[in-house]
């Protein structure tokens, strides 16, 4: 990478814990949505992706067991095994944490490049679980999710940096 | 002797032992399920937390729905109500020869001996969602311990059967679809009466019928009933229909493809069928070592 795919770092407020919180919570949500047909091959899955965003952003505050917890949660909203979602978010949660410093000095192109990868090698853990206990491949479309996620990276990020932005001084010109 | 000095900050563990420490808890959960079924209460009290996110989550689509039925046109209605009302003429015919057959099978297995075959409870339930796993064909429906259903209930529509209830929650219940890989129905040809059992391929509308000799007589429209062998489904509800008979002679066996009748994605409203009446006790095996566990049709 050249230096000038590096952007000049903002100064931001503390993020709350309640709004994390909040953040996963309508994650879950948008992931328990009736998705059906061709939407939900296409559908990301959101808490994966709100787990690699804390994770790269606030690893302090987002815990790997918030990661665990929630996997579990989709466990029992999929009917499917319990503990495979659980897996592959922490495992999710630890590269999002390994990569942190790294990944939040590039600018948005670059960040996409590795959110791709960590969520495809979520899909694929997944896919081992339920490989190793006897399913069959569900088809390449399987793995789309993963690149609309990604695709919805900047202007999550940028969403979720909005309440951490400070105020401008009314008083300044 | 030489010791670190104690740390700065505490951090707890490491990021590495954080994970491999939830990984092995995963792993084992994982294997708890897959292979012995011992966390049911673990999922139940996960369920709980679960369930006013799942019922918020599919409000809007039944909010949707209301608000669509409020603003249906009045022709559209008047001819809801002629088709309506034509198929209740049907229905009423077919109804009071229904119950002339009826009479008279009760009588004819009155005179066999025979037990009465008992009409049987049914529930009422909404799909709620399907679930996102790409892996399997399952269904939630808003009804479960609380509404008295338990595991392998099977699940019907006004077509045909849809599947069975494969877990329970607190307040929903989890169905397998017919078409899910791995489901089987055992079914009975209605033209012939020859029994078979049908398979979910994991493709949403094929089924195939497994283990069928050559010469056997199956031909493409024949229509398949569940047969009522397992003890899981009772017998004569429609389940699918034959389309494609290939009888190669090169394989032992016939390739049979079915569409199912009834499909999970077009209705939201399902019933759950009370349990099946008892049936007398298995004849004892001779030898201790054939005593199998019983497989249910899931």
């Amino acid at each position: 990478m050249s230096a000038n795919s590096m952007t000049p770092q903002e100064l931001l407020l503390p993020v709350r814990s309640g709004f994390i919180l909040l953040t996963l919570v309508l994650a879950l949500l948008a992931n328990l949505l009736p998705w059906s047909g061709w939407t939900a091959w296409l559908a990301p899955d959101f808490v994966a992706l709100l787990v690699l965003y804390w994770c790269i952003h606030e690893p302090r505050k987002f815990g790997f067991l918030t990661a665990w917890l929630l996997g579990l949660m989709m466990d029992i909203a999929d009917g499917s095994l319990f503990g495979q979602h659980a897996l592959a978010y922490v495992i999710l949660a630890y590269a999002g944490t390994f990569l942190h410093r790294r990944v939040q000095r590039f600018s948005m192109a670059p960040q996409i490049l590795h959110v791709i990868p960590l969520l495809l090698f979520t899909d694929l853990v997944v896919l081992l679980v339920r490989a190793l206990a006897g399913a069959d491949f569900p088809g390449l479309p399987y793995f789309l999710g993963s690149f609309v996620g990604a695709a919805l990276w900047p202007p999550l990020t940028h969403l979720l940096k909005l309440p951490q932005r400070p105020r401008p001084d009314p008083d300044r010109v | 002797m030489e010791h670190t000095p104690p740390p700065l900050f505490r951090t707890g563990p490491t990021p590495l032992t954080r994970l491999l420490i939830l990984s092995t808890l995963s792993l084992m959960l994982l294997v708890a399920d897959a292979r012995f079924n011992y966390i049911t209460l673990l999922r139940q009290a996960t369920a709980v937390v679960l369930y006013p996110l799942q019922r918020l989550a599919t409000a809007p689509a039944a909010i949707g729905r209301r608000i669509s039925e409020f603003f249906v046109t009045h022709g559209a209605l008047r001819e809801d109500n002629q088709q309506l009302a034509a198929r209740n003429l049907e229905l009423a015919r077919e109804a009071q020869q229904a119950r002339a057959l009826q009479q008279e099978n009760a009588h004819l297995r009155g005179l066999l001996g025979a037990r009465e075959r008992a009409g049987m409870p049914a529930l009422a339930a909404e799909i709620l969602y399907a679930a996102r796993d790409p892996f399997a064909r399952k269904v939630m429906i808003d009804q479960g311990i609380q509404g008295g259903i338990e595991a392998g209930r099977p699940v019907v529509d006004h077509v045909g059967v849809i599947g069975q209830v494969t877990r329970v929650y607190p307040w929903l219940s989890e169905v397998t679809l017919i078409t899910d890989k791995g489901h089987l129905v055992p079914v009975m040809n209605l033209r012939t009466g020859l029994r078979a059992v049908l398979a979910g391929t994991g493709d949403e509308g094929r089924l195939e019928l497994r283990f069928i000799p050559l010469a056997a007589d199956f031909q493409t429209g024949d229509q398949l009933v569940t047969s009522g062998i397992d003890g899981v489904y009772p017998p004569g509800l429609p389940v699918a229909e034959i389309t494609h008979v290939e009888r190669n002679t090169a394989y032992l066996f016939a390739n049979i493809q079915c569409k199912p009748l009834a499909g999970a994605h077009n209705h939201a409203q399902v019933l759950v069928l009370g349990p099946m009446p008892e049936k007398p006790e298995r004849p004892a095996e001779n030898d201790g070592t054939a005593q199998k566990k019983r497989k249910k049709g899931g």
